[in-house]
């Protein structure tokens, strides 16, 4: 008996349909993320992360109809992440279905958003997520997918984050992100070392035997896209893959 | 009618469609007219035991409840909607407190409402919140975990009451750090910890068991 590793799927979505390459053959529309939210998961998916990269306002509420119609038919926890500023933002989105949802950018212009939301809705709605890259002596948070550097300290952010009241990390490298080479090894161990929060792997999966050398270095979940989209692995693959090394799945 | 409590903010809308799931027509409310006229009552609950209990008083969910248990009438709580039916939580309104075990808040306690015995405490393991799918012991015979005793379900907590067999017969458990009460079935109260509106295939035929005794 023991908790599970939890695989997720990542969906980034634009105005309420899937991008990023996607060619699922048996899906009819493999542009919509409720049919490959639900492809996700009955194949055995542990949660799906919608990944919001809608730049306007108006262009963000179509989120709330894919959670809503994912909701109907979907019954595992879904994670949503983009643009979100504000405790209003989180309660349309747990109203429309969502379970948790990620801060990023907002929360490193003002953190006290973390201590709004987890006083408002409690810690376990509420992951960070870090987009961090190697830099001088420190793994440095990035925002705008990585295109901006902030000088801020991954470690010391996430130490205040957890001090704030999130309930989960998401480590996207983004050194790692889309080259296909493996996790960022030593920056997951590095941010194991500063929390007891449990703690999403992303970037960089390529081969199958990345996945348990993320969870060896302390990882408790793994979150990929474009192997998943693009059908280089199975979700099965993987939990085969990370069985075989010794971890427990579902 | 199986009538789903609404009594503050969070995601119910995933247990409205699950328990619509099942066949049944389902109805969000808090009027206690309406409720006292469905078969049976579902609390769910997210967030801190405190600021649950709060939102819970101001819409005088704690009669609605009792009313609903003297009329011998079916209730499912769920994660802190089960916490809840419990004696007290140690857990405050914000769970900052909680992170820092010399802050001398974590010492307050919260009165719950005291229909089943035991105290929701912090979970003993150095990995919190209990995020994920984990293993659950039913009781012989249970009815609720009947086909799904052998499966994972999701679990998305730091509080628990910890399990012993003196103080709660029949409970199910599961383990993480420690013994803890994942689900409770006694008399016409069913409770479980985890979330069966988000367990997937298990957690519907779960709802499924609970909803063909009405």
């Amino acid at each position: 008996m023991s908790l599970a590793i939890r695989v997720i799927p990542c969906l980034d979505v634009d105005k309420g349909r899937t991008v990023k390459g996607v060619n699922f053959q048996n899906l009819s529309d493999a542009g919509d993320p409720v049919s490959l939210a639900e492809h996700y998961g009955t194949s055995g998916a542990d949660e799906v992360t919608f990944l919001d990269i809608s730049a306007s306002v108006e262009e963000r509420a179509t989120i709330l109809d894919v959670l809503r119609r994912t909701a109907e038919t979907l019954f595992i926890p879904m994670t949503v992440g983009g643009g979100i500023r504000s405790t209003h933002d989180v309660d349309q989105l747990l109203r429309a279905g969502a379970d948790k949802v990620s801060v990023n950018t907002a929360a490193l212009n003002r953190p006290d958003l973390i201590n709004d939301i987890a006083e408002k809705f409690g810690s376990q709605v509420l992951v960070l997520s870090v987009d961090a890259r190697r830099a001088e002596g420190k793994f440095e948070v990035t925002t705008h997918g990585g295109r901006q550097g902030t000088d801020i300290d991954a470690l010391d952010w996430i130490s205040d984050a957890q001090r704030r009241g999130v309930g989960e990390i998401l480590l996207n490298s983004i050194d790692a992100d889309g080259t296909q080479d493996g996790f960022d090894i030593e920056m997951i161990s590095a941010v194991r070392q500063v929390t007891s929060l449990p703690l999403i792997a992303s970037g960089g999966a390529g081969t199958l035997s990345d996945f348990p050398a993320a969870l060896k270095a302390g990882a408790d979940a793994v979150l990929a896209a474009s192997v998943f989209h693009f059908g280089k692995f199975t979700i099965a693959d993987v939990k085969r893959e990370i069985s075989h090394a010794g971890f427990v799945v579902r | 009618m199986i009538a789903i409590l609404d009594y503050g903010s969070g995601n119910i809308r995933s247990a409205e469609r699950a328990f619509a799931r099942t066949g049944n027509n389902v109805v969000v409310t808090k009027d206690s007219e309406l409720i006292s006229r469905a078969d049976a009552l579902v609390v769910p609950g997210v967030g801190a035991f405190g600021a649950c209990m709060s939102g819970l008083l101001s819409v005088q969910g704690d009669q609605i409840i009792s009313r609903h248990l003297a009329a011998k009438k079916p209730l499912l709580g769920i994660c802190v909607g089960m916490q809840i039916l419990f004696d007290s939580g140690t857990e405050n309104f914000t769970d900052k407190s909680s992170l820092n075990s010399n802050d001398s808040l974590s010492n307050d306690s919260n009165v719950g409402l005291g229909i089943l015995p035991g105290v929701v405490s912090k979970l003993q393991h150095p990995r919190l919140p209990h995020m994920g799918w984990n293993t659950v012991v039913p009781p012989q015979g249970s009815t609720l975990f009947r086909g799904v005793e052998s499966e994972r379900f999701y679990f998305v907590h730091s509080y628990a009451v910890p399990y012993s067999a003196q103080a709660l017969p029949g409970a199910t458990i599961t383990e993480y750090g420690e013994s803890f009460i994942a689900a409770v079935e006694s008399g016409n109260i069913c409770a479980t910890q985890f979330h069966p509106e988000k367990s997937g295939d298990a957690g519907l035929q779960l709802i499924r068991n609970w909803s063909d005794q009405l």
